[in-house]
């Protein structure tokens, strides 16, 4: 892979894909991250409000974009990072991370990257887009 | 139901929580985590890190260790069922690691909202603060409520 240190814009990061996300996967992100809102792990809350099924945390998504970048950079040169949850992620669905440098700057004496951040679904759905900022 | 705009600067509780390398690693599996400096002591400190380093995302976890995490929304009559997650951001500071003791501290920063009351967003940002009161991150997320039917 590119040397961090001499990434320039138009570079684009190893994608990410994920297996399948199951119940058992949504069960342990519940547990894991601390959001037990049932619309996540009960099939009965989630129909009570009218939908289908549980579907998937946003943040798990956030979480493996957030793993995307930290293949590539150690997590404490991230500076900035968000996202805009454009869709939901349905159970089974397969996602997608992605990432591409867009800017490279000079800010408190620190070289620094801008990332466009997005996670897709297989059937070509935009989950999330973000961005993040991390120093090189 | 049409959010109040009076709730705008509402501090919430902070909470507090202690890294924890067990939790930690659970959250690593959770993600399917590969990369042992978030999951192996010796990796995280040839690395460079005191101890496991915290994931980039974990820190909004901090504020759902409460014991009733969502009671917040629901004083402010808010059906949990018709929430969703819209946007969430941070800002870093500093590296947290595990051993270390994080407080979070929200406060309602905004309400609004769209298409005649159909949807309804809630602003919410958070201060994570070291025990030494180092800033940790700054959060911002940004909560959706999609009304069954717009309010009266």
């Amino acid at each position: 892979m590119t040397a961090v240190s001499a990434a320039d814009v138009g570079f684009e990061l190893p994608a990410l894909s994920t297996a399948p996300i199951s119940r058992t996967t949504l069960a342990l992100f519940a547990g894991a991250s601390g959001d037990h809102n049932p619309m996540h792990i009960d099939i009965d809350v989630a129909q009570s409000a009218g939908l289908e099924d549980v579907f998937a945390h946003g943040m798990l998504s956030m979480a493996y974009l957030g793993r995307l970048l930290t293949n590539w950079v150690d997590p404490q040169s991230i500076r900035e990072y968000r996202v805009r949850f454009a869709a939901i992620t349905p159970l089974h669905a397969e996602a997608t991370a992605t990432g591409r440098i867009v800017a490279i700057g000079e800010v408190d004496g620190e070289r620094r990257a801008t990332l466009e951040l997005a996670v897709s679904l297989a059937d070509g759905t935009r989950t999330l887009t973000g961005d993040a900022v991390v120093a090189l | 139901m049409s959010l109040n705009p009076s709730v705008i600067g509402t501090q919430l509780p902070p909470i507090t929580m202690t890294m924890d390398r067990g939790r930690l690693r659970f959250f690593a599996k959770a993600i399917g985590e590969t990369n042992p400096v978030f999951t192996d002591l010796q990796a995280a400190q040839a690395a460079g890190h005191r101890d496991l380093p915290v994931p980039p995302t974990f820190l909004f976890g901090i504020e759902l260790e409460s014991p009733d995490p969502f009671a917040w929304l629901s004083d402010l009559g808010v059906d949990l069922r018709r929430v969703l997650h819209g946007e969430q951001s941070f800002t870093y500071h500093c590296q947290a690691v595990a051993g270390d003791v994080l407080t979070a501290s929200p406060r309602i920063a905004n309400v609004y909202t769209k298409k005649g009351g159909a949807l309804e967003f809630i602003e919410k940002t958070s201060v994570v603060t070291r025990d030494s009161g180092d800033v940790v991150a700054e959060l911002t997320s940004v909560i959706v409520v999609r009304n069954p039917e717009p309010p009266q």
